[in-house]
């Protein structure tokens, strides 16, 4: 169903954009992600996530002021709307109940 | 401080991203772009950048980046067409003239446009009664003699058949035909004379032509079996009661075993009845061999129904075989099989010894191309004229573009005005063409039995494209002008716009239309000329009313009697065959070298002929009258021959005397003719010799008195009809039969005067037209030229001058043009022909001069004249 799942990619990508609060553009957002993932992450991938979670209203986006980079063209800014935020606290707890099932013993790295 | 060179993306790829992507997508997206290639510049190579920039743009094609298609909004659509038809018909009911000329032009070169549409919809229907019209296909033949051009025939040897039927897998059925069954039929004491085809028993199976009565499987299965097409039923019979009666051939029954529907017109083959073949006996050799060989091709046609699924490549594959293996006993010469598809006939290149009428593509291309050129003419009219009232109408445009017209809205409006412009052309073009396809048809009695031109929904439908595809053309140029107007300055002050930035494109336009009316008409007054020059053409020998009756076989001397016994004629001579229309008659013929031996053109005559037609002797003496049957002892022979075997030194004098071998008869030469044209002025004279013969059972020429031809005419065919009372009477002129040989140039001079008349017409509306547009905008001028003393003869002068420049720029290419086009490639093909005479070329040009001159003089007298008070008080 369209909506509630989160994909993992869709969730890098919300949480750059949670972490970056207002300079989360698709170009920020790219290096963000590359900073963090340690891969190298394409423009137009990003654009289409981008594209996708405003479809699903987890993101909203507003142009911003023109400035002389860029050629002059505006940014267009992205911001977590409520249900955004929802989606990656639940993705996040559902994380961590399996975290805490987990013994400790097994993950230890050797 | 270096300075560094500004380094962009590329351009294109831009325009290419803005091309597709969604606007509210595009600044964004774009942007990005632009910030990875400024950041890509620092660290990477300019063109390396560029390069990925360019893949970027095209990655970003996706779906969801792609803008949808603007005006798939129905409604809007709906609403906005009938906005188009209304201001359309608006238009043009308020300026008349406009109108007027552009859809009396389009009516006239579109009734031409549906005339050639109606002819190759025909060429393509040929056959299509036939159930497997798809799956028929025929065995062509190439015949290589070595040291000869190839020839190509659509007939094939019987023996190239059975052997297909032996040895070619995936044919489903064939039929082997052979023409040439002539006859008089014998019923009782009536004798009709008919003609047929001989075909074998499964005719009918490869050509579902239908049978009204037989069997179709064994009517022509047996000897001697007839199938009747129903008109020759009722001609020999009277009715349709046929089957089971005899119909006597010679002395030969035949019985009547089938009756078939007549064979629609539309049928590449045709004719009178089918003979079983298996009457013909094979044993028998026939006139050129026998007719079982393989090198007789020339009168046998195969068909073949491929099975579904065969390849025909496999057939051709098949045949090669064939070849190869008939071929091996051939010396310097080759027969190669092929296969054409049986829809393919009617229309291409014909090959030798066709079975039915074809129409060469060459023909209906050239007439196609002739159309074209016609209706791109008065397609310019439309251009010109519109982009010439722009003035009226660029404020319309200017205010729909305001309240928010996107330019393809623009454009749609004045295509859709030039498309219903010319849908209201094609409704007078319906009726030009039902006179012209009366005309056409009538025009030569080859073209009547090749095409029925008859209406049909798809007929129609054709037309109804074609006035749209002509009315979309027409309104291309004007849409793209009108759509590019600039709104804001438009309605600031529309005199501001440059109408006449386009004057070139205007002036380059009308002169291509000048331009071919004039290589039109030139040609055609040329072409005229020369064929007149043809009929005129000093032969050698006279033909002046002479009458060439055929003999078809009668004894002459009854008929010849009578004949001299009519007071109007004036004289009798007798000829194996008539010279000068394009027919030869040849031999071989030896002089003392027994090694060197030439095709010479002959012709049989008795001792009258020479007179008769005043053939001129530089030697010797004509014939003298000799009893029947004597030995055959003497020749005439002109200038060429004596030239050719160099008789006594070329001159004739000595000539008289020696002796020549004709077709192993030695025969002397007795006088020698001036030079005379045996063939058609397309072929150098050649050799020619005279053979006698008291009778030579072929012509009689009868040289008539003027006068009362119509009564000399019909006692002659009352004489003719008492000897011979089955076969009509087969009497021409001379001159006719000139006029007949050289009749393909005469049916071609008509079609190019036509296109010529239509040319004219088109391109005289066109400048009507703009004379009137652009006095109308010089009116203000002219009138204050003229309050400041200028003379109506420089008023005059101003406004003609670039017009006729126009037409000078024209003739200047026309002219030349034409004249090179005849004396290198028509004339070039005639040995003897008139020069091209120099007041020629001009009449054409002095034609379209005059009618343009009254026109343009006409508008500028009435400017010239008007009052420059009235005119000025306006403002």
């Amino acid at each position: 169903m369209k909506g509630t799942h989160l994909g993992e990619f869709e969730e890098l990508v919300l949480l750059s954009i949670a972490s970056l609060v207002n300079e989360a553009y698709s170009v920020a957002i790219c290096d963000e992600l590359s900073k963090h993932a340690r891969r190298s992450v394409k423009l137009g991938v990003v654009h289409a996530v981008l594209n996708r979670l405003e479809e699903k209203g987890l993101v909203k986006s507003e142009l911003g002021e023109a400035t002389a980079t860029r050629g002059g063209k505006r940014k267009r800014f992205y911001f977590l709307t409520g249900a955004g935020k929802a989606s990656l606290v639940r993705t996040k707890e559902i994380r961590d109940q399996l975290w805490q099932k987990i013994p400790k013993l097994i993950l230890k790295l050797r | 401080m270096k300075k560094k060179k500004i380094v962009n993306p590329p351009a294109w790829a831009t325009r290419f991203l803005h091309w597709y992507c969604r606007p509210e997508l595009f600044e964004d997206l774009q942007g990005d772009l632009n910030e990875f290639f400024e950041r890509n510049l620092r660290t990477k190579a300019a063109f390396i950048a560029r390069i990925i920039y360019i893949i970027d743009v095209i990655k970003f094609l996706r779906s969801y980046t792609i803008r949808k298609p603007s005006f798939n909004n129905p409604f809007i659509r709906k609403v906005m067409l009938g906005n188009y038809i209304k201001t359309s018909a608006r238009v043009i009911m308020r300026s008349k003239l406009f109108s007027g000329i552009n859809i009396v032009g389009l009516a006239i070169s579109m009734s031409v446009g549906m005339l050639i549409i109606a002819l190759v919809s025909d060429l393509y229907s040929y056959d299509s009664s036939l159930k497997n019209r798809e799956r028929i296909f025929r065995i062509t033949t190439i015949d290589e003699y070595a040291g000869q051009p190839n020839r190509e025939l659509a007939s094939t040897s019987w023996k190239a058949g059975e052997l297909v039927k032996q040895k070619v897998p995936g044919i489903e059925s064939m039929t082997i035909l052979r023409r040439e069954f002539r006859g008089d039929a014998k019923i009782g004491d009536l004798v009709i004379p008919v003609t047929g085809l001989y075909a074998d028993e499964n005719f009918f199976d490869v050509f579902s032509f239908p049978l009204l009565n037989g069997i179709a499987g064994t009517a022509l299965k047996e000897p001697h079996s007839l199938v009747l097409t129903e008109t020759t039923a009722k001609k020999l019979f009277g009715s349709q009661e046929v089957i089971g009666r005899v119909v006597k051939f010679d002395s030969t029954n035949y019985i009547v075993t089938g009756l078939m529907k007549d064979i629609p017109k539309l049928s590449h083959i045709s004719f009178e009845m089918l003979v079983s073949l298996s009457s013909i006996d094979t044993k028998k050799p026939e006139w050129d061999g026998g007719y079982l060989d393989w090198t007789n091709i020339y009168s046998n046609y195969v068909y073949m129904l491929f099975s579904k699924n065969t390849d025909p490549k496999s057939v051709i594959t098949a045949l090669n075989k064939l070849d190869n293996d008939e071929n091996a006993s051939l010396k310097n010469r080759k027969i190669l099989l092929s296969i054409q598809a049986l829809k393919t006939i009617p229309v291409g290149k014909p090959k030798g010894n066709e079975i039915g009428n074809v129409m060469s593509s060459v023909a209906v291309i050239t007439m196609a191309a002739l159309a074209f050129v016609i209706i791109i003419s008065a397609c310019f009219n439309y251009t010109n004229l519109s982009i010439a009232r722009s003035l009226r109408r660029s404020r319309e445009v200017g205010i729909r573009k305001v309240i928010g017209a996107v330019r393809s809205q623009v454009i749609g409006q004045f295509i859709a005005e030039s498309v219903i412009i010319s849908l209201c052309a094609l409704f007078f073009a319906f009726f030009i063409f039902l006179l012209l396809r009366v005309q056409f048809l009538s025009f030569h009695p080859e073209v009547e039995k090749l095409f029925s031109l008859e209406l049909s929904p798809k007929l129609i439908s054709y037309f109804i494209l074609l006035a749209i595809v002509v009315g979309a053309i027409a309104g291309f140029l004007p849409a793209l002008f009108y759509s590019k107007i600039n709104a804001v300055q438009v309605l600031k002050d529309a005199s501001s716009i440059k109408v006449f930035k386009h004057v070139s494109l205007r002036k380059a336009l009308i002169i291509i239309q000048y331009t071919f009316s004039l290589i039109f008409i030139t040609a055609t007054v040329i072409g005229y000329d020369q064929y007149k020059g043809f009929l005129r053409f000093d032969l050698g020998f006279t033909t002046e009313n002479v009458l060439n009756i055929r003999l078809q076989g009668n004894k002459d001397d009854v008929f010849v009697k009578e004949l001299s016994a009519l007071p109007a004629v004036k004289g009798i001579s007798k000829s194996l065959m008539v010279s000068s229309i394009g027919s030869i008659y040849g031999g071989t013929v030896k002089y003392n070298d027994p090694l060197d031996s030439s095709n010479v053109e002959l012709n049989t005559i008795d001792e009258h002929y020479l007179p008769l037609h005043n053939y001129k002797l530089l030697a010797g003496r004509n014939f003298t009258a000799k009893p029947r049957n004597s030995p055959e002892t003497e020749v005439l022979v002109n200038e060429q021959m004596i030239r050719r075997f160099n008789i006594g030194h070329n001159n004739p004098e000595k000539a008289i005397g020696q002796i020549i071998n004709i077709e192993n008869k030695k025969l002397m030469i007795i006088g020698v003719l001036k030079d005379f044209h045996y063939g058609t002025l397309e072929n150098k004279i050649d050799p020619v010799a005279f053979e006698y013969s008291p009778e030579p059972d072929g012509y009689i020429n009868a040289k008539i008195e003027t006068g009362n031809m119509s009564a000399v005419l019909t006692s002659i065919g009352a004489i003719w009809k008492k000897i011979d009372k089955v076969h009509p009477i087969d009497a021409k002129f001379y001159d006719d039969q000139i006029e007949e040989a050289y009749s393909q140039f005469s049916v071609i001079l008509k079609i190019i005067g036509f296109f010529a008349f239509l040319a004219i017409c088109i391109s005289s509306l066109g400048m009507f037209g703009m004379v009137i547009y652009t006095m109308e905008k010089r009116l203000k001028e002219m009138s204050i030229r003229k309050v400041l003393g200028a003379s109506e003869g420089m008023l005059m002068y101003l406004l003609s001058k670039s017009f006729l420049a126009l037409l000078l720029i024209a003739t200047l290419i026309a002219l030349p043009l034409t004249w090179l086009f005849f004396d290198k490639v028509v004339l070039a093909r005639f040995a003897y022909h008139r020069p091209i005479a120099f007041g020629e070329i001009f009449i054409g040009l002095l034609v379209v001069a005059a009618i343009s001159f009254v026109m343009i003089g006409i508008q500028t007298l009435k400017i010239v004249r008007a009052n420059p008070a009235r005119v000025l008080k306006n403002e």
